[in-house]
């Protein structure tokens, strides 16, 4: 099934363009990487896919219901003393699915429960989030982002800040929730999602590109970027 | 002490005073965590300055007040959210210049006189039957709000642009938070005048974070703090003939102090049962 369809999309702020003219198709079950420079317009992209910012001209469809996208955001940088726990933060994922009530309903506390599980993060539900590892705190994150989503994750730059051994754990869990059928888009600088779990690349800046993995390392754009990233064959 | 209560006067005092550090330590929660804790400080100066034009032009103080607090507070936290000019200067800017037009235009119409000590430090006890009952309104349409949207207010304030991506209207609370902070402040200000009723906003939050782990821990440990802080506070103005306000925010203090050391020695208990 098609999930999102951009068509000759054109995005930007005030009249000035940051995306022009991008293709792409997002099916049930990919695993999109969305990689380029600084600057290329990933985060407006995702701001587009999030419904924050209308396309400027092209066309950006939905087959997603409402709140069927599960974000993780970037990392928030800096020290940030926010006396919080794991639990909170995790039920705050279902913040979307209040509709007219004013708390969290049981259904909600369960599945919070679940992806806290999924994570291995239940243990340390009572624990103050800022204690926590950045590894440990990326997936309370991703359980927040599981409550929230139903069929698609998207997930802006999610090891930036992590140590190698927390960003391996963390991207392994993202392919096992793509092997369950878990939708995945995922913005990144980093080559290696795109080169071992990604089914599809989006490559944004002077020249676009939009096809498989395959089509992609065989391609100019996708070999340069191979080389840039400092893989050589 | 008990004998005081059977004056009308006293028992306004009271109970304006203990709803508003209520609605003050919930609302702190919010603007302290969302690092706008000066925001209490700056609409506390714009307050002055209004009733300082309230009470030269002889106009109803509240009538004036509020409508230019509310103003004032939208427009801050639009500034801090646009962040072109940095938000602490812009407070800072115009919460001096609020004061010193207040002060100048009261010394130059009416004389310095009794009024602007009384807007600079609160009159607690001078709290009219009107005050209460307007008080009595604000305050449970604040904890009302306050308890109704908590779990919005708390993506909200933990992660704003997750909460947008949810779908939530992160504008809208903004503003509502800044309409109930600019409502809190002004009642505020009528009992720890206009340089103390920051204090209200920020200390129980503080002093809750020292202890607490949770952001529910925090939101009741600030509110039970705003009581006891205003029940020994006013308890200390009354036996020892101090100003209100001043002696409930030396007890916040106080109390900030013993439990920044209390957190100091949980910690240092925890880690060393962690090494052993």
């Amino acid at each position: 099934m098609r999930l999102l369809e951009a068509r000759n999309l054109t995005l930007g702020y005030e009249g000035q363009e940051v995306v022009s003219d991008i293709d792409f198709t997002l099916e049930e079950g990919d695993y999109l990487c969305i990689v380029g420079d600084n600057g290329a317009g990933k985060s407006t992209l995702v701001k587009a896919i999030l419904g924050l910012i209308r396309p400027m001209s092209g066309s950006l469809d939905f087959h997603i219901g409402k709140g069927g996208i599960g974000y993780l955001p970037q990392v928030l940088q800096g020290e940030r003393n926010f006396p919080t726990s794991v639990w909170e933060v995790a039920l705050s994922g279902a913040v979307g699915k209040l509709g007219r009530r004013f708390f969290h309903s049981t259904e909600a506390k369960e599945r919070t429960r679940t992806n806290l599980e999924r994570m291995g993060m239940w243990e340390l539900r009572r624990r103050p989030f800022q204690d926590l590892s950045g590894g440990q705190r990326q997936r309370v994150l991703l359980a927040r982002a599981l409550v929230a989503a139903r069929s698609v994750l998207l997930l802006d730059e999610p090891v930036a800040g992590l140590d190698i051994h927390s960003s391996s754990e963390l991207y392994a869990l993202i392919d096992s929730l793509n092997m369950e059928g878990m939708t995945i888009i995922m913005v990144t600088h980093d080559i290696h999602p795109a080169l071992n779990s990604a089914s599809h690349i989006l490559h944004l800046g002077h020249e676009c590109f939009f096809g498989s993995r395959e089509a992609y390392f065989a391609s100019n754009t996708g070999r340069r970027y191979l080389e840039e990233a400092g893989h050589h064959d | 002490m008990i004998e005081a209560f059977s004056y009308a006067f006293i028992q306004r005092a009271f109970i304006v005073g203990l709803l508003v550090s209520l609605c003050s330590s919930l609302l702190g929660v919010s603007l302290v965590l969302r690092r706008y804790s000066m925001i209490g400080d700056g609409l506390s100066h714009v307050g002055f300055g209004a009733l300082a034009v309230a009470s030269v032009l002889s106009l109803p103080p509240m009538a004036v007040t509020i409508p230019v607090v509310v103003i004032a507070a939208v427009l801050l936290l639009r500034l801090n959210a646009g962040s072109r000019i940095s938000g602490d200067s812009a407070i800072a800017l115009v919460a001096a210049s609020c004061l010193a037009l207040g002060v100048v235009l009261i010394s130059y119409v009416k004389g310095t006189n009794t009024d602007i000590n009384n807007f600079l430090f609160g009159s607690l006890l001078a709290v009219s039957r009107s005050d209460m009952i307007l008080s009595v309104i604000v305050s449970v349409f604040v904890i009302a709000s306050y308890v109704c949207l908590y779990p919005r207010l708390y993506a909200i304030t933990f992660d704003p642009s997750f909460a947008q991506a949810s779908g939530l209207k992160v504008e809208r609370y903004t503003t509502l938070l800044a309409v109930l902070s600019a409502l809190t402040i002004v009642l505020g200000m009528r009992m720890l005048g206009s340089l103390l009723v920051s204090a209200l906003v920020i200390f129980p939050c503080l002093s809750a974070m020292r202890i607490a782990g949770s952001y529910r821990a925090v939101t009741l440990i600030s509110l039970a703090d705003s009581v006891v802080c205003f029940i020994l506070g006013f308890w200390m103005s009354y036996s020892l003939g101090t100003p209100a306000g001043a002696s409930i925010v030396v007890v916040h203090l106080c109390v900030f102090l013993i439990l920044t050391l209390a957190g100091r020695m949980r910690e240092r208990g925890l880690f060393r049962k962690a090494g052993s």
